[in-house]
């Protein structure tokens, strides 16, 4: 959140700014690890999400927001994971040496807003955000159900219902829970390309002006392997890609620098 | 070897839950899998070797590309009638590959780069991104690769030269020698 997807940190904090949503660090957090560790390590894959979330319930966080769609995903899997397992969680917390309970609620950003701000984003619009959308919600956000239990697993409604508040028409299309490709961005940029193309494609020929989004890797693989996607599908595809964040912050009014617009790949020129 | 079973279904439903003789092979995780196209078996193919039980169809799936292939995007396990957890048993297949050292070649720069991501977070605590890529082109030896994105990246405010370091790094490094496998 303060590299690669720097934009999509400076428009939450920006955002919350504007809808009064004070934020506070986990001191001291850690990666939670991603795919590499899941994929290699089961152990290390729940220790360092519940590192975490133990560090929260010390610093008497109730709730957390977890902006990135996998950091989100896996704190999420970690705290259902060891609620089923009492042994498990005994010998996480032994690993991490820190006294873990499971305590604390975990929103991602959709759900921040949902709760705290989609009513008051409606009236504080001041540059309606008259543009077609293709809202794209990828993996890790909605799948698997039965543990996150957030939206529709098929159809997911609420980036559109957030767009449709700042004034957006967002499209029907095909492609809004398939995967980009996300961690093989770099070992396998072919797939990623492939993936990511694909999805692109549908996009545009739906009229899509703008793709929204909620997850630093489907930005990053739509926005900065644009030049290998475009290769790809064999055509110069330049519709940007935004997080919801950014959108959201140009209808309320903020400065397009402040949610880090010029730092995208893909030029967002619909402002 | 070949009708000689191992023991590895029993071992799976032990470690994740995951029964894999509850398939009955509808292939709707193949049908949505987005990766089925590039994987040397299908996800249900892979449930198919594991439900024989024999030693000689596990070492197949342990030295296939799919397991590596798998992007864990688990609209395979959405789809499944009998909630099937595949992601949970590529997952464990891919732990099991390495351990036994027959993980397939074609999955070098996969793996590479979840050590590289995994080193990172062991000596930073955080994900730091040229430490990953340098780590990446040190295993593979792709030095050229990406060349061009660094600069970019840069200009755009997107690459912190330094990295962020935990405050209790003994305490990551200690997460990491105590799941070590």
């Amino acid at each position: 959140m303060e590299g690669t997807s720097r934009e999509y940190n400076e428009s939450v904090l920006a955002l919350g700014n504007a809808l009064d949503i004070e934020f506070e660090e986990i001191k001291d957090w850690n990666c939670c690890g991603a795919t590499a560790a899941h994929s290699v390590n089961k152990e290390l894959s729940l220790s360092l999400p519940a590192r975490v979330l133990a560090l929260a319930e010390r610093q008497n966080f109730s709730e957390i927001v977890v902006p990135c769609a996998a950091c989100y995903n896996r704190l999420t899997t970690t705290q259902y994971e060891l609620a089923q397992d009492e042994e498990k969680k005994k010998r996480i917390s032994e690993i991490i040496e820190m006294p873990y309970d499971g305590s604390v609620r975990i929103l991602n950003v959709l759900q921040m807003l949902q709760k705290y701000a989609v009513d008051s984003i409606a009236q504080k619009v001041t540059n309606p955000f008259k543009h077609s959308v293709a809202c794209y919600y990828g993996c890790l956000l909605v799948r698997p159900h039965k543990i996150l239990q957030f939206d529709r697993v098929e159809d997911p409604q609420s980036m559109d219902t957030l767009m449709s508040a700042i004034g957006a028409n967002t499209l029907d299309w095909a492609f809004k829970t398939e995967c980009c490709g996300g961690g093989l961005s770099v070992s396998r940029t072919d797939i990623v390309s492939k993936l990511s193309g694909n999805l692109l494609k549908d996009a545009k020929d739906r009229g899509a002006e703008a793709i929204i989004v909620a997850c630093p890797m489907c930005h990053s693989n739509l926005d900065m392997r644009r030049p290998e996607i475009n290769k790809y599908l064999g055509e110069d595809i330049e519709i940007p890609v935004l997080y919801i964040t950014q959108a959201i912050g140009l209808a309320l009014g903020l400065e397009p620098e402040k949610l880090g617009i010029k730092r995208h790949f893909v030029n967002v020129n619909l402002i | 070897m070949k009708n000689i079973s191992s023991n590895v279904t029993d071992e799976l439903q032990a470690q994740t839950g995951v029964k894999v003789e509850r398939c009955y092979q509808c292939g709707k995780c193949s049908a949505g899998c987005v990766l089925a196209e590039d994987m040397d078996y299908p996800p249900n193919y892979i449930i198919h070797l594991l439900q024989t039980g024999t030693k000689e169809n596990l070492d197949t799936v342990l030295k296939s590309k799919s397991i590596w292939l798998c992007l864990n995007c688990e609209n395979c396990v959405g789809r499944c009638p009998m909630e099937i957890d595949i992601p949970k048993v590529m997952d464990f297949m891919r732990e099991r590959s390495l351990k036994e050292n027959k993980q397939s070649k074609a999955a070098k720069d996969i793996i590479a780069f979840h050590r590289s991501f995994l080193d990172c977070i062991k000596f930073t605590g955080h994900l730091y991104e040229i430490g990953l890529i340098v780590g990446f082109k040190a295993r593979t030896m792709h030095l050229w690769q990406d060349v061009k994105l660094a600069p970019k990246m840069f200009a755009k405010g997107k690459l912190k030269l330094f990295p962020e370091m935990v405050k209790d790094s003994h305490n990551i490094k200690n997460i990491f020698s105590k799941t070590k496998k």
